[in-house]
């Protein structure tokens, strides 16, 4: 039986959002739908599908499509391919819009007007939304929106994404049915084939009706770029921007923490006295209570990095970042692109590996994607700030920079270097390594990041962060504390109970491979289920110490006990491990979905285990040596 | 509002024509690597380079379009790699061999 693919479409009209990267275009989108939005992915590839809802005045729900920013509708790269094969209504699963919002920044409508000139070829009903129409006029830009209108022969309204009622303009005229049935006139096929320079000469003529021909500078960004692209300054001021970043994650972030496991501690202890002795009260106490409560007492430090990660995007200073680091990343085979989602995997390696997607070469992107899992992702904090705490004394250095600071900086700075060994390596010994690719990144104008866009992009990452503590360390911790309870100790034992139950059976098992790295029993368990999901290492040594304690002593922090219980090798050890650790397996279904097959995913696991195991050995056999 | 230089070469003259180069230079077409840095160019033509199809294509998708201005910005270190270039209304990094295929002349030479 052959079955051939039916889409269906949800009801309702269907309005596309299509502009030049940095117009505004998702503040927007994000303007125009709030918080009705639907994340996914567009069939078949890994471009981001971002959908939302609209009421327009007449009371009626449109669904808007916020396609990806692209160029030219030839497209160069799979984001731009998604937003050509949209409007010519032939990407899979996918409706023809209705209707097409051309989003033109309205302080570069040259550029702008050659992709409305394209998207009008194709024949839809459109509206041009000039947005960023306020920072025009600031700049003494006045546009003739009837007279722009004449000349396109496409209605043109003024939006200003970060303003609340920015959009009003934009839902009025969707609220027109004469907009809808407006569709553009298909031009033979002779002219269909977009040419460049024709558009441009075109654009460059209605320029000159307007009188908006004129260049205007951008006299804040261009005097801003000469500090940072400064060939000394900029360097400096980026090593500034990175070392605050990471000392904030431990600063602004030691208070809420204190909090959220003062609460933690708060609700175990009045579960623990509502329910009778059992197993039901251990497995809620030590088992749920403990072990979720201890991941989601670093929701501060991910909404920290985030952060700074959020408001560096959106002002701009991301491809300036990228801009300074080229030449860098260039060295080891990779360009100033790799750099985002290089950074962004610091705070989780997932939306990391789904930033690789805006680098449109495909080696690149593969070698990015590689080397994500390396950069020290939110994960590998708890593992990093427990063991600092424990390990490593809290004193100043110099000028309030703080020893536990500059042990987690260097962390950090290890997965970087490793990193970058790696890239080299693959960019010296493999083929396609050795070919030019091209860089041609925007550097965007310096804009003032919007509250409501870093709150949305904040709200999305807590969500992604909380969906996984419920869903897979919840269920992993219960697994965890199944294994580490059963079965129960034989009558007379005198042990504490765990080392006899399956976990401390196969934390034994492990040891043995281990042992030479210095790792003892307990953290072979707590490795195992580290591999599902890294942070959940910790609440698993929480139980595993909570457990395997004799007296009622498991509300007592970690802390002290590994401070007392293990050496300062075995920390170190554990620390440069997790540098490099294998990562978790939603990471490798990441990188399975980005690849499209099990090869990489396998070859990463791999890789990674060689390294940290490699790493891990040289730390222990070092550390002995110096008197660990 | 101060505009900065017109956008065609029909225009009035610009600044940053008045340098004192030999008049052999100043007609001669040269690449963005060779130009100095806050001195605007006109685009004069994008070529294709020898390693690759399609880039010239993509820089003209980006806006250097034969007649457009074009200024270098900042470079790069070490080694004067990427260059941030002007071009019309927007801005643009660009490795050394990118910025090799846009041919810029000055403002103050004839087209030829």
């Amino acid at each position: 039986m052959s079955t051939a693919p039916i889409h269906l479409h949800p009801a309702g009209r269907l309005v596309a959002l299509v502009g030049n990267p940095n117009c505004g275009k998702t503040a927007l989108f994000n303007l125009l739908t709030g918080s009705r939005q639907k994340v996914a992915n567009y069939a078949g590839v890994t471009v981001e599908r971002k959908e939302g809802r609209l009421t327009i005045p007449d009371g009626r729900t449109v669904r808007v499509l916020d396609l990806p920013g692209a160029y030219s509708l030839q497209p160069r790269s799979p984001d731009e391919r998604i937003t050509a094969d949209v409007l010519a209504g032939r990407a899979i699963g996918e409706k023809r819009p209705d209707l097409v919002v051309c989003v033109a920044d309205a302080t570069n409508l040259r550029r702008a007007l050659r992709l409305v000139l394209a998207v009008q070829r194709q024949g839809l009903p459109c509206v041009v939304a000039l947005n960023m129409a306020d920072l025009a006029e600031a700049r003494g830009l006045q546009i003739d929106t009837e007279r722009l209108f004449r000349l396109l022969g496409v209605p043109v309204v003024r939006s200003v994404a970060v303003q609340r009622d920015g959009d009003a303009a934009l839902r009025a005229a969707l609220a027109d049915p004469a907009l809808w049935q407006r569709a553009q006139p298909v031009p033979a096929a002779a002219e269909a084939a977009s040419d460049t320079r024709t558009d441009h000469e075109r654009v460059q003529a209605m320029l000159a009706v307007l009188g908006l021909d004129a260049l205007v500078p951008h006299g804040a960004t261009e005097r801003i770029d000469r500090v940072v692209l400064h060939p000394v300054a900029g360097p400096l001021l980026l090593a500034a921007i990175l070392f605050l970043m990471f000392q904030a994650v431990f600063a602004w972030a030691e208070a809420p923490m204190g909090w959220i496991e003062a609460a933690t501690g708060w609700a175990g202890e009045r579960v623990g006295e509502a329910l009778p002795d059992g197993w039901l009260r251990s497995l809620l106490v030590d088992g749920v209570i403990a072990g979720v409560g201890g991941v989601i007492a670093f929701l501060p430090q991910i909404v920290t990095l985030f952060l700074f990660i959020l408001v560096l995007e959106q002002a701009g200073y991301l491809p300036r970042a990228a801009f300074l680091l080229d030449r860098l990343m260039g060295s080891v085979g990779l360009s100033g692109r790799s750099f985002i989602p290089l950074l962004s995997s610091h705070a989780c390696a997932i939306p990391g590996i789904m930033a690789t997607r805006s680098i449109g070469d495909p080696r690149d992107r593969l070698v990015t994607i590689m080397i994500a899992p390396l950069m020290t992702c939110s994960a590998r904090l708890p593992v990093y700030a427990l063991l600092i705490a424990a390990f490593v004394p809290e004193r100043d250095l110099a000028g309030g920079i703080g020893l536990q600071g500059t042990v987690l900086f260097s962390l950090y700075a290890a997965g970087v270097l490793g990193a970058m060994a790696v890239a080299w390596a693959l960019k010296h010994f493999t083929a396609a390594g050795r070919q030019v690719r091209p860089l041609m990144m925007e550097l965007p104008q310096y804009l003032w990041p919007s509250v409501r866009g870093i709150a949305l992009g904040l709200w999305e990452r807590v969500l992604i962060f909380l969906r996984r503590v419920g869903g897979i360390i919840l269920l992993l911790t219960i697994v965890l504390w199944l294994l580490a309870s059963y079965p129960a100790p034989p009558l007379g034992a005198t042990g504490p109970a765990i080392e006899y139950s399956l976990a401390g059976t196969l934390g034994r098992a492990l040891a043995v491979i281990f042992e030479p790295v210095g790792f003892n029993w307990q953290i072979s368990v707590a490795l195992v289920p580290g591999m599902a999901a890294r942070e959940v290492a910790i609440s698993a040594l929480g139980t595993v110490y909570a457990l395997s304690a004799t007296e009622e002593d498991a509300a007592e922090a970690l802390t002290p006990i590994i401070a007392q219980g293990w050496s300062q090798a075995t920390a170190f050890s554990l620390l440069a491990w997790f540098v490099f650790a294998p990562q978790c397996l939603a990471t490798l279904a990441a990188v399975k979905r980005e690849t499209g097959g099990w090869k990489w995913p396998l070859v990463m696991a791999g890789y990674l285990f060689a390294l940290a195991y490699l790493a891990a050995f040289v730390t222990y056999r070092v550390a002995l040596v110096f008197g660990g | 509002m101060k505009t900065w230089v017109p956008t065609s070469e029909g225009g009035a003259a610009a600044e940053g024509s008045d340098r004192s180069e030999p008049p052999m230079d100043r007609a001669q077409p040269q690449s963005l690597v060779e130009v100095e840095a806050g001195t605007p160019f006109f685009v004069h033509e994008v070529v294709r380079p020898a390693t690759s199809l399609d880039w010239h294509r993509r820089l003209e998708e980006l806006g250097f379009l034969p007649g457009e201005l074009v200024m270098v910005m900042a470079r790069g270190q070490p080694g004067g790699d990427p260059l941030a270039v002007r071009v019309g209304q927007s801005m643009f990094a660009l490795r050394r061999a990118e910025a090799a295929c846009v041919i810029v002349r000055r403002i103050a030479t004839v087209a030829p």
